[in-house]
């Protein structure tokens, strides 16, 4: 084994760079970089909510387009949190977090997505009663 | 390990020297495995990752568990009943202010765990304290907005529209307040027994907690409010 240079008992009990890390985790280091990750976080969240606060109470852009608008805002702040705040990242040792979130995102789409899809065909062909009876020959 | 070492054994150890980017491994620079990575070959992970892998599994099942309120929301919405609509209940300028509080709350949770890792006890203790606070804040607005349109006649039972509004955002109202009361607890559990590798797991669990409710808050303010105001 000693050629191959892997020394299985040199674990180290204490989080470091070399494990896999949780969400909202990240080796150990001094807080500044907590901190600057925290700055950074709230910096372009605040920017994102103001700018989704002030586009929709105003004209500034074109009417149907704010809801769109809204949603890209809403999905970009939502990144900001999760790579700010709860410090998910593509790197390796991020890999079943990732995982596990683009699991969730999948549930939510399926759910959220299905249910309006469903419920406007229903609607549709569920046409109130006295309309049913005039269409009928 | 000595030389009656499994063949296969030195078999899986090759291919996770020759995996080129070393998943799970650990090491961007050129080290080597090593115990504790979760990984199959290295054994299970601390219980630090453990701990905070497995909340970070409720937290998404939890925002599953919203995403059927969402729904529910998003497909009741015309259906008022000839009751009052979305636009007849927003109110900006209390949404703007209840998103400030829970986005700086989030801040101060977010300090807060920078204090743990420093291990400074009384910056965990004051960044903790005005997270709860700003929380008290939101929830207390919340509660007046809802009284509010109680006094206004606007209750659950008037129509499905006003139902799954006030079971969207007092779903998420309750998070709130549930995770008040467990910041509290973190916050004695710190005073009295220090930073003890479970607390700090819990501290983590804690902030992860609080972070994924104002992911929720966002979509909230932006599906239920602010597109019921340009509605």
């Amino acid at each position: 084994m000693s050629e191959l240079d892997f020394d299985p008992r040199r674990y180290t009990d204490s989080l470091d760079d070399r494990e896999d890390h949780a969400p909202g985790d990240e080796p150990a280091e001094d807080a500044g970089h907590w901190i600057s990750n925290a700055n950074l976080g709230l910096g372009f969240s605040v920017l994102l909510t103001v700018a989704a606060f002030v586009l929709a109470s105003t004209h500034l852009i074109y009417g149907p387009s704010i809801p769109v608008a809204l949603l890209v805002l809403a999905i970009a702040q939502m990144g900001v949190h999760l790579v700010f705040f709860l410090h998910i990242t593509t790197g390796p040792d991020n890999t079943n977090n990732v995982l596990a979130l683009a699991f969730g995102i999948l549930v939510v789409f399926l759910i959220v997505t299905g249910s309006i899809w469903i419920m406007a065909h229903l609607n549709h062909n569920m046409m109130p009663m006295d309309q049913l009876m005039q269409n009928q020959p | 390990m000595t030389d009656t070492s499994l063949p296969a054994a030195r078999e899986t150890i090759r291919r996770v020297r020759e995996d080129p980017y070393r998943l799970g491994h650990r090491p961007h620079g050129p080290r080597e495995p090593i115990e504790g990575t979760g990984q199959g070959v290295t054994g299970p992970a601390s219980k630090r990752v453990i701990v905070g892998y497995g909340f970070w599994i409720f937290l998404l099942s939890d925002i599953v568990m919203f995403s059927c309120f969402f729904a529910a929301f998003a497909v009741q919405r015309g259906a008022t009943a000839g009751g009052p609509g979305i636009r007849d209940l927003v109110e900006m300028p209390r949404v703007a202010l209840e998103t400030a509080a829970l986005l700086l709350s989030s801040y101060t949770c977010g300090l807060s765990f920078a204090a743990t890792n420093a291990r400074n006890l009384l910056w965990t203790q004051v960044f903790l304290l005005v997270t709860g606070l700003l929380g008290l804040a939101f929830v207390g607005m919340e509660l007046q907005e809802f009284i509010s349109l109680a006094s206004r006649g606007i209750t659950p039972q008037r129509s499905g529209f006003v139902t799954s509004f006030f079971g969207l955002v007092g779903l998420h109202g309750l998070h709130v307040t549930i995770a008040g009361l467990w910041l509290l607890t973190m916050m004695a559990q710190v005073q009295v027994k220090g930073f003890r590798p479970e607390i700090v797991h819990r501290l983590i669990c804690f902030n992860l907690f609080w972070h994924a409710l104002d992911i929720v808050w966002i979509g909230i303010f932006t599906i239920v409010y602010l597109m019921g105001a340009i509605a």
